[in-house]
């Protein structure tokens, strides 16, 4: 039986405004703890919350960038439950008339193929505390620092039919928020953290199969490896003529396996209703088209233009411009060498591997944007091989000064002189009588692939510095001769 | 109308209240007095009226995106029953 | 010296008849000496109040003081006080010391005023009595075998025993006015937004509205002028220019159409309260006054809707209270939910517990629509009443409470009567106006307390009306003690 998988994401971002949601405390993430956490984050008796501008700003920039119908008129509601991270007792959310509605978002898949995900609604809501298990005998520490940092809650419809495109949809999101600076995106501190719905159903079928959340699968690689492996649990109990339990289950990522979490497993009843403390927030229409005036270009748009205005291929585009970070760095190599190809080309693969080594972001990168333009244009003048520029690239990571410094300090320059070349090619003709003597012999159609030979042995002996393409060319001249 | 034991042991539960077995039944009929008083809402006819969450139809005012708020920890933990190097203690929380 | 009003403490400190400390030594005497009789208190500040009058004094000394400076007052213990327990009479918060100070706190201790203490309430102002204190009952001061009415029993009980001028006080469904209709005092609820309620421990938040309780309505009109401001930390606050509500006082109110609801003077309305009512309306007729005969057809919705909405909105504002941050904590709890559970079960009283579940049930899954959804639109069914009433009427008058003071401990086991005693003071509440209850005349020697309920902001006017009725009448002078 042929099954097809459905999956629906539920993403928490946290928004980088300065203060919370409802109160003037900081947030900061990495202070001591309960240091961010003011009477009424700690939901001390009397206090009241206020709500933040800034945060209906930045999510009326991600509806407006979803494509989304705008709240005009949006309620904050409470949802009762008791946790030790809630201090309320209540967390304030929106459930009826949410700041975002419906909306869509274009996913990018490989080989260049596109898909449409429906956004079912955004809603704007405070983010909890949190509990520390560690250190404590049989007691757990609570810290209200995040308790009351913005979020918005982006609810998918189940459009996604694999992890990968899940995976494709969560970066989209991803790199939306960034471009709108809206958060920093940062999914190793908690600022982007995704769940996901997960059902199977037998291809060709319409009704959706029973499904479970995934809670708190907090990187690319995880979203991707807990859904296969739930979806793969699922099917294998569907195919013993099992059923699925609706439930929560957590991603072990050492085990690679989902389990049930069974504290989630007592029925709750969240009990919404208006929050009394807050009033309904209104929208004019001027404010919504204002802040449509101001959104930064978005990667779809930038995508576009970087194919047109630079002739990057389709993936190189969406590639490049995945992280409003590496679009501006890429436009800022560019500008300075004029090589929008090897731009990409280098921004892409090596200094994507190096980030990627050093766990970093391209904000931390150790090679500036004016130093990788310094290297590109050094390769393009023929003053360094690729070859040698890799060596060159690192050495400028590890700190050793820009381009032309470490060329020059380590005599990497490229021999392009032709006499220079001449005599590297008479030494090694007259060194190696016998394979001279193979070239000769061999058919016409293998003498190429013989010629690696010779280049390789000058290569070594000019330690990677000769111009390749000149050696080439001398070398078929002189050992034409010969013939 | 009468609430059952059961009812009012979930919504204890719910509630986070204990409720001791020997006042459970007591609970119960008061809760019911209560319930059979609210229950003359049921007698009216809403059709078409808008629930009314506030008593005035004023709109939210929003507050500027600012610090204002230092850190206070000491004097607010200084409130709480039990805490340790600047957290609060609880019995484990378990996931 | 105990017997002066606010408007005589002004004068008089002013004309250096007497300090602020004297005044204050001799009201901390009286306490000590005379409370234990009514239970007022929870809470004396001796050594602020001596701070606070000795600051006083030297400011009335420099000849900058504002209007209130030196003018001792209470608040209720339900209003955050910095660094002085805040208790809400609830076993859950008698170790709570706040950091900081409500608002309208603030702007009373700018105004000048000295802090004698905090006032016994109903535990979390839920009840008619003030029996569900942790800290026992309050006795009203005209026959301690009586209640004072409640939730603001202590602060009217207090005014009334002549312990203090004046008073802070609360009322969501009508604990401002039903107390001091019971006590011979005269209580002010302003319009909802008037006062903010940052500081004050919310029992239902679109209800819940901070007022004075004082000896006359000029008094009261002093202090709602200090209290009253625009919070932006109360997002429900109102933003409406400061007002000097003794400005208009002297006002005639020849011209006024007074409307009497046929719906406030119906079954359950003890008749003798009935006739000192009326007597009040005629007094008001000689002033000038015309009485309008009208309709408020949804009053018998108010008391079902209330026990809706404020429960459901109670269920979730004390949930904060879970032992983890402050207040009560049980013993050795064995896991998390064994912390909430016996923590609220011992940290709250049975009346508390009760509006919980009741709360808890309205909202629950499957209730919701019949009950939380139902009790809205039934609340705009009432304020519709109110709007159509004050396009003919200025003003609606009728008694506080069907009946004067009852017997400590007569409603206590029947919890439905003594929502009944709210049956002319919740609809106020349930739409936002201004309400007030002034001294009209004795039962058996008990008071009887006439409501005025106001426009949406005209509490300036429902002062002016009180005043001049207080001038041709002395039942406000009419003393307990």
């Amino acid at each position: 039986m042929e099954w097809e998988i459905v999956i629906g994401l539920e993403i928490h971002v946290q928004l980088s405004t300065q203060s919370k949601l409802f109160s003037g405390a900081s947030t900061r993430f990495g202070a001591e703890p309960n240091t961010q956490a003011c009477a009424v984050d700690l939901a001390m008796p009397g206090t009241l919350p206020v709500p933040n501008e800034e945060a209906f700003r930045y999510a009326v920039m991600f509806g407006l960038a979803m494509n989304a119908e705008i709240g005009k008129r949006s309620i904050f509601e409470r949802k009762n439950y008791f946790y030790p991270d809630l201090p309320k007792g209540y967390q304030t959310t929106q459930l009826e008339q949410p700041i975002v509605g419906p909306g869509e978002v274009e996913i990018h898949l490989e080989g260049g193929s596109h898909k449409k995900i429906r956004l079912h609604h955004a809603h704007l809501e405070e983010d909890a505390g949190k509990s520390l298990h560690e250190d404590f005998q049989s007691m757990s520490g609570i810290d209200l620092n995040r308790a009351g940092t913005p979020l918005i809650e982006i609810v998918s419809e189940p459009d996604m039919r694999s992890a990968v495109e899940a995976v494709a949809f969560l970066k989209k999101i991803h790199s939306i928020v960034t471009y709108l600076g809206i958060s920093d995106g940062d999914m190793s501190q908690g600022s982007l953290r995704c769940d996901a719905n997960v059902s199977v159903r037998v291809k060709g079928t319409d009704k959706l199969g029973t499904r479970t959340e995934l809670k708190n699968i907090n990187s690319f690689r995880f979203v991707e490896r807990a859904i296969k492996v739930e979806a793969e649990r699922q099917i294998d109990i569907l195919e013993n003529g099992g059923s699925i339990t609706q439930e929560t289950r957590l991603y072990d990522a050492d085990k690679n396996e989902t389990r049930s979490m069974r504290s989630k497993e007592v029925a709750n009843d969240y009990r919404y209703f208006p929050c009394p403390d807050l009033l309904p927030v209104s929208l004019t229409d001027d404010y919504i088209e204002q802040l449509r005036g101001t959104l930064p270009e978005l990667p779809d748009t930038k995508a576009l233009r970087f194919q047109s205005e630079y002739q990057l291929s389709v993936y190189d585009a969406d590639q490049v411009t995945q992280e409003r970070a590496s679009a501006d760095f890429f436009e800022a190599v560019c500008k300075s060498c004029g090589e929008p190809k090897l731009t990409a080309n280098w921004i892409n693969g090596e200094l994507a591997a190096l980030l990627n080594r050093q766990g970093i972001t391209i904000h931390q990168s150790p090679v500036s944007a004016e130093q990788l333009a310094g290297l590109i244009s050094r390769i393009k003048d023929n003053t360094i091989s690729s070859k040698t520029a890799k060596q060159v690239f690192e050495a400028i990571a590890d700190g050793a000064g820009n381009a032309d410094e470490v060329i020059e300090k380590r005599g990497l320059k490229q021999v392009s002189d032709t006499s220079a070349i001449e005599k590297m090619v008479d030494d090694v003709i007259a060194a190696s009588p016998t394979q001279v003597e193979n070239y000769r012999k061999a058919d016409e159609s293998k003498r190429p692939k013989m010629m690696g030979y010779f280049v390789g042995q000058i290569m070594k002996s000019s330690k990677g510095q000769a111009n390749p393409q000149m050696i080439n060319n001398m070398l078929r001249k002189k050992l034409g001769e010969l013939l | 109308m009468a609430v059952d034991t059961q009812t009012v042991e979930k919504l204890a539960e719910l509630a986070r209240i204990a409720i001791s077995k020997q006042t459970i039944e007591e609970v119960s009929n008061r809760l019911g007095d209560v319930l059979q008083l609210v229950d003359q809402l049921q007698a009216v006819n809403t059709d078409g009226i808008a629930p009314m969450a506030h008593p005035l139809d004023e709109i939210q005012v929003l507050r500027a995106d600012k610090i204002t708020e230092s850190n206070n920890r000491k004097d607010f933990l200084e409130l709480a029953p039990q805490t340790e190097d600047g957290l609060y203690l609880v019995p484990k929380v378990i996931d | 010296m105990h017997q002066l009003t606010i408007a005589e403490i002004i004068r008089g400190l002013r004309s250096k008849e007497f300090s602020s400390t004297e005044l204050t030594r001799h009201l901390l005497g009286r306490i000590q000496q005379l409370d234990g009789s009514y239970n007022s208190f929870i809470s004396i500040t001796e050594e602020k109040a001596l701070a606070q009058a000795k600051a006083a004094d030297q400011r009335l000394a420099d000849g900058d003081a504002p209007v209130l400076c030196g003018v001792p007052i209470a608040h209720k213990d339900i209003i955050c006080t910095s660094g002085v327990r805040t208790s809400c009479a609830s076993k859950m918060l008698d170790n709570f010391i706040p950091p900081y100070d409500a608002t309208l706190v603030e702007n009373l201790n700018t105004a000048g005023t000295v802090t004698l203490g905090k006032t016994n309430m109903d535990e979390f102002a839920m009840g008619s009595s003030n029996e569900s204190s942790y800290y026992g009952p309050v006795k009203n001061p005209w026959d301690t075998g009586y209640v004072p009415g409640g939730s603001s029993g202590g602060s009217a009980a207090a005014v009334a025993a002549l312990l203090v001028p004046g008073a802070t006080a609360t009322d969501t469904g009508g604990s401002i006015r039903q107390p001091a209709a019971l006590t011979n005092t005269t209580g002010l609820k302003p319009t909802y937004g008037r006062v903010s309620r940052f500081g004050v421990v919310a029992y239902a938040s679109s209800l819940d509205q901070a007022g004075p309780i004082a000896r006359n309505a000029e008094d009261a009109a002093h202090l709602l002028s200090a209290m009253a401001s625009h919070d932006p930390k109360d997002s429900t606050s109102l933003d409406h220019p400061h007002t000097d509500f003794t400005a208009g006082l002297d006002n005639s109110v020849a011209g006024l159409k007074i409307g009497v609801p046929k719906e406030y003077f119906g079954e359950g309305l003890n008749p003798e309260t009935a006739s000192r009512v009326q007597d009040a309306l005629k007094e008001l007729e000689k002033l000038g006054a015309q009485l309008v005969d009208i309709s408020l057809p949804h009053t018998e919705l108010a008391i079902p809707a209330y026990y809706v909405i404020a429960p459901a909105e109670a269920s979730a504002n004390l949930s904060r209270f879970d032992g983890v941050r402050y207040g009560h904590r049980c013993e050795d709890p064995s896991d998390l939910r064994d912390l909430y559970m016996r923590s609220r079960g011992e940290g709250f009283g049975e009346e508390v517990q009760r509006r919980i579940l009741v709360g808890t049930y309205a909202l629950s899954a499957g209730y919701y629509d019949a009950y939380y959804n139902k009790a809205q639109q039934a609340r705009r069914l009432v304020k519709q009443d109110f709007v159509q009433a004050f396009d003919k009427v200025d003003v609606i008058m009728g008694p506080t409470t069907p009946s004067p003071a009852f017997k400590l401990g007569a409603k206590s086991a029947n919890p439905i009567a003594m929502y009944l005693e709210d049956i002319y003071t919740i609809a106020t509440n349930l739409a936002g106006l201004p309400g007030m209850s002034i001294p009209c005349g004795l039962v058996n020697n008990m008071p009887v307390g006439l409501q005025i309920t106001g426009n949406y902001l005209d509490e300036a006017r429902m002062l002016n009306i009180a005043h001049q009725y207080q001038q041709v009448t002395d039942w406000h002078k009419a003393s307990a003690v």
